[in-house]
């Protein structure tokens, strides 16, 4: 009997990543699998008000190969070791590589903890509610050149701001200057830039008043606000916070929840916990109106309302509540009211909509949102409806 | 190479060896030891030790998971990976020290002879895994590269096929009959009995076996009854069944064989390892890396340790039995080495720890049996007078092919619009619902119409349906 031995070959040319093919394809897998739960995902995670560099931990299950297994009622076989198992004694939880069994027998927990950076899966919910792509630019790109602007030229200036341009037009002004007081002068001699003829850019500060904005966001947050809802009130939130996050340089959020009575919470509380009993929307209106009285005066801040229901309120506060409604259109560069209403979920006939359609103001707006492919539509709706860019118009 | 040894060394060591194994009389295939680093290695583990492997997600997903656990240090890496070929590869480490190299390679040889002896590897055709494995990469990379197919379809199909791959036919010792051969047997069944009186009373009325029925007895070979009564399937779409059907059929004995086949290996790297004559450096690392690979681990089952009990203690019953089983069986036809080799041959884990996992060895190892209580696992039975034998059961519940359930293709025609019917043998443990409930879309996928399967949940009869892209579950009342 004779034994080969193959040694190392250790030259890394030769030896290929076999397995890197799958290994792509699985985290192919993967992020599918995120983009699978991205409404869950985003409707659990506090995103709005968050850096965006931040990273968050998504535990997606696994992507998990599946087969005719034995459930919970099978028992195992373990050793005891020079222990002393006794009937009733607890071995721990679910331990994994549990009684040698081959692998793949039971439900292995395949948790995965994936890394997903905010931008990446801003990215996602971007694909997901099917924005155009240039309008993604617009959103994902805060931006830079708030502070400074192009005003005028200059003489003296730094390097960088140099304008080639301008410079290069005013040694042509002064050659021709000098060509005309000494017509003999040969128009083939040499001519140098001249440290006269150097233009720079002037930049300035921008200091516009409007820089700030709070956004104010009033929900219901009646039971029957589910993960559904939640995802399109925070997918709606959220553009709505970014894109303002574009146009000025400091932005507030507020997070008001109400039901019967209105309360200021935070982001976490604002989505998540649901409470019960009847809704009056009036008193998320006049919180709100409070809070924009206390803390963010109209003269010095924008002010951006929305406010997301499904629109049941109670018959007796509507007179309120359209009271309140047009308060706060007056306050406010724009007062938005989505009604979310997923399809299928029914009972048209208790809609605020047609309600508030008594609403004057030209800065008010409504919407229905139904799909989250309504998302972007009446964004977009909503702010044609911006009074600030009327202005600046 | 790491070090402190040469690949000149291994071979000095590997004669000596082998020199050993002779002696022993162990009858292995030729063997092949290739070096490799740890990547290298992680690489061979996720594709079964193949040189050559078709691709899949599912190996990209058990490379991340065992580099994680292995960067981590949660689990070290095998010592030793063999595969059943002829000749037999086997790969070792070369960050290895020359001990641990000592006892892996004494440990390959145990495996290697296993594989040629043991009657379940009989099927395996170990000449050929080689060319087989790389064969099935050729094929499933062509079908991948075709335009009209590409790689979404093939996954698919092999994701499906992957759920379904061990529900096969578990001993392939046993000839399948064919159509013929069953259609044969259906007839004989119906064949009226012999009946000494017929003069006297009138004869029963003759009954005729429904022959057209499909399948005539269930089947348990669940990709190929697909592959075969489903003509709706592509011819490579057939071809992929087929490639995993076989792929799972190869490595059936390794899962029936798991604890004797461990246990075998680790009986014979010491017996040889003690008789090499290590010098004391070695021999004391030896002693420690061999303690590790065989401690036992609390709460949990390690098939090194408990299969090398069961074949010490058969040799020590052949060779010096007590009074009491002199007087039981008579005295001792065998020694225990020839025992072992008998027992090496003809047995596999369930048959192996039914004979000769005695009482007193399920209490020398404190054998108990746990079962899952809310988010628990809870002892509920431990090794006394009462409770040994049922210990004894649950264990061979737990080994080898007894982890899979046992489901056959019952009709395919079931209420005659081509459903297909499945019963699930349920032997006490019920199917765990949300898997059973995404493998039985699977069956759907691969057959292409509704599909229901008879199985039991809480004690009760239930038939869980997948049709129209539902999965329902109907208990009976």
């Amino acid at each position: 009997m004779s034994t080969i031995f193959r040694p190392f070959n250790p030259s890394s040319g030769q030896r290929s990543d076999r397995s890197a093919g799958d290994r792509l394809r699985h985290r192919q897998k993967v992020r599918e699998a995120i983009r699978h739960n991205i409404a869950d995902i985003i409707a659990e995670e506090s995103i709005i008000g968050k850096d965006r560099n931040r990273i968050i931990k998504v535990p997606i299950r696994g992507v998990k190969e599946y087969r005719f297994i034995y459930g919970e009622n099978a028992p195992g076989v373990g050793e005891g070791g020079d222990g002393d198992p006794k009937p009733g004694d607890v071995l721990g939880q679910g331990q994994d590589g549990k009684s040698g069994q081959q692998a793949g027998d039971r439900p292995g927990v395949d948790y995965y903890e994936t890394d997903v950076s905010l931008d990446e899966l801003v990215d996602m919910m971007f694909e997901d509610l099917e924005l155009p792509d240039i309008e993604r630019k617009r959103l994902r790109q805060i931006e830079i050149e708030r502070l400074f602007r192009q005003k005028g030229f200059r003489r003296k200036g730094i390097r960088v701001r140099l304008d080639k341009k301008r410079t290069a037009r005013s040694r042509v002004k002064r050659k021709k200057a000098a060509l005309r007081q000494q017509p003999a002068a040969s128009p083939s001699r040499r001519f140098p830039f001249h440290r006269d003829d150097l233009r720079y850019h002037h930049t300035v500060t921008d200091t516009r008043n409007e820089s700030n904005a709070v956004v104010l966001c009033i929900m219901d947050t009646s039971g029957s606000m589910d993960t559904m809802k939640k995802y399109l009130a925070r997918s709606f939130f959220f553009l709505l916070y970014q894109f303002l996050c574009t146009r000025y340089q400091n932005v507030e959020i507020v997070f008001i929840a109400h039901h019967t009575e209105a309360r200021e919470v935070s982001e976490e509380e604002f989505f998540h916990k649901g409470e019960s009993g009847g809704t009056f929307i009036s008193s998320g209106y006049n919180k709100a109106l409070e809070i924009i009285e206390e803390r963010y005066h109209p003269a010095f801040w924008n002010v951006y309302v929305f406010h997301c229901s499904d629109g049941d309120n109670f018959e007796s506060d509507n007179e309120a509540a359209l009271k309140a409604a047009q308060e706060l259109a007056r306050t406010a560069n724009l007062f938005g009211y989505g009604e979310i209403k997923p399809l299928g979920a029914g009972y048209y006939g208790s809609s605020m909509i047609t309600f508030f359609s008594q609403i004057q103001e030209s800065n008010f707006q409504t919407v229905q949102i139904q799909k989250k492919e309504d998302i972007w539509a009446s964004f977009k709706t909503l702010l044609s409806k911006d009074r600030a860019r009327e202005d600046a118009a | 190479m790491a070090a402190d040894y040469t690949l000149g060394d291994l071979e000095r060591w590997n004669d000596q060896i082998v020199a050993l194994v002779e002696r022993f009389g162990l009858d292995p295939y030729p063997q092949e030891f290739e070096i490799c680093d740890h990547e290298d290695m992680l690489s061979y583990m996720v594709y079964s030790g193949m040189p050559s492997h078709y691709p899949h997600w599912s190996h990209g997903k058990s490379f991340e998971k065992l580099k994680t656990l292995y960067e981590y240090g949660v689990s070290g890496l095998p010592y030793e990976m063999v595969i059943n070929s002829n000749p037999s590869i086997a790969y070792l480490m070369r960050d290895n020290s020359l001990a641990l190299s000592i006892l892996t390679m004494a440990h390959v040889y145990g495996h290697n002879d296993f594989f040629k002896n043991n009657f379940t590897f009989r099927s395996t055709r170990a000449e050929f895994t080689i060319e087989t494995f790389k064969s099935h990469a050729n094929r499933v990379r062509q079908y991948i590269e075709d335009p009209s197919i590409g790689l979404e379809k093939v996954e698919a199909v092999l994701d499906a096929a992957h759920a379904l791959s061990l529900q096969c036919r578990r001993n392939l010792a046993i000839k399948k009959p064919s159509v013929n051969e069953e259609r044969q047997m259906k007839m004989e069944e119906f064949e009226p009995p012999a009946d000494p009186f017929r003069a006297i009373h009138r004869r029963a009325e003759p009954q005729s076996p429904d022959l057209d029925k499909v399948p005539l007895y269930p089947d348990e070979d669940l990709l190929i009854f697909i592959r075969d009564h489903n003509p709706q399937l592509a011819e490579w779409e057939k071809d992929l069944l087929t490639i995993v059907h076989n792929q799972a059929q190869y490595f059936m004995p390794q899962i029936e064989t798991k604890i004797m086949n461990e246990g075998w290996a680790s009986f014979w790297h010491k017996r040889i390892v003690e008789a090499l004559d290590l010098p004391q450096g070695l021999h004391l690392e030896f002693i420690v890396r061999h303690t590790q690979v065989l401690r036992p681990s609390p709460g949990s089952l390690n098939p090194y340790h408990v299969g090398m009990k069961v074949w010490e203690d058969i040799e020590k019953r052949w060779n010096h039995p007590t009074r009491e089983e002199i007087e039981e069986f008579g005295p001792r036809k065998k020694s225990g080495l020839e025992k072992i080799f008998e027992v090496r041959e003809v047995e596999r884990d369930a048959s192996f720890l039914r004979r000769y996992l005695t009482e007193e060895l399920i209490r020398e190892l404190n054998l108990f049996e746990y079962k899952t209580r809310g988010n628990d696992q809870v002892v509920s039975r431990v090794a006394d007078e009462e409770n040994w034998r049922q210990i004894k059961e649950t264990l061979i519940q737990n080994v080898g092919t007894a982890t899979i359930p046992v489901i056959k293709v019952e009709d395919s025609d079931y209420l005659n619009n081509r459903t297909l019917m499945l019963r699930h043998h349920h032997d006490g443990r019920d199917l765990q619902l949300e898997y059973a409930e995404k493998t039985l879309k699977y069956v759907q996928q691969l057959w292409r119409h509704d599909v229901v399967m008879e199985t039991m949940i809480d004690n009760r009869n239930t038939l869980l349906t997948f049709s129209a892209g539902k999965f329902v579950i109907k208990k009976a009342a």
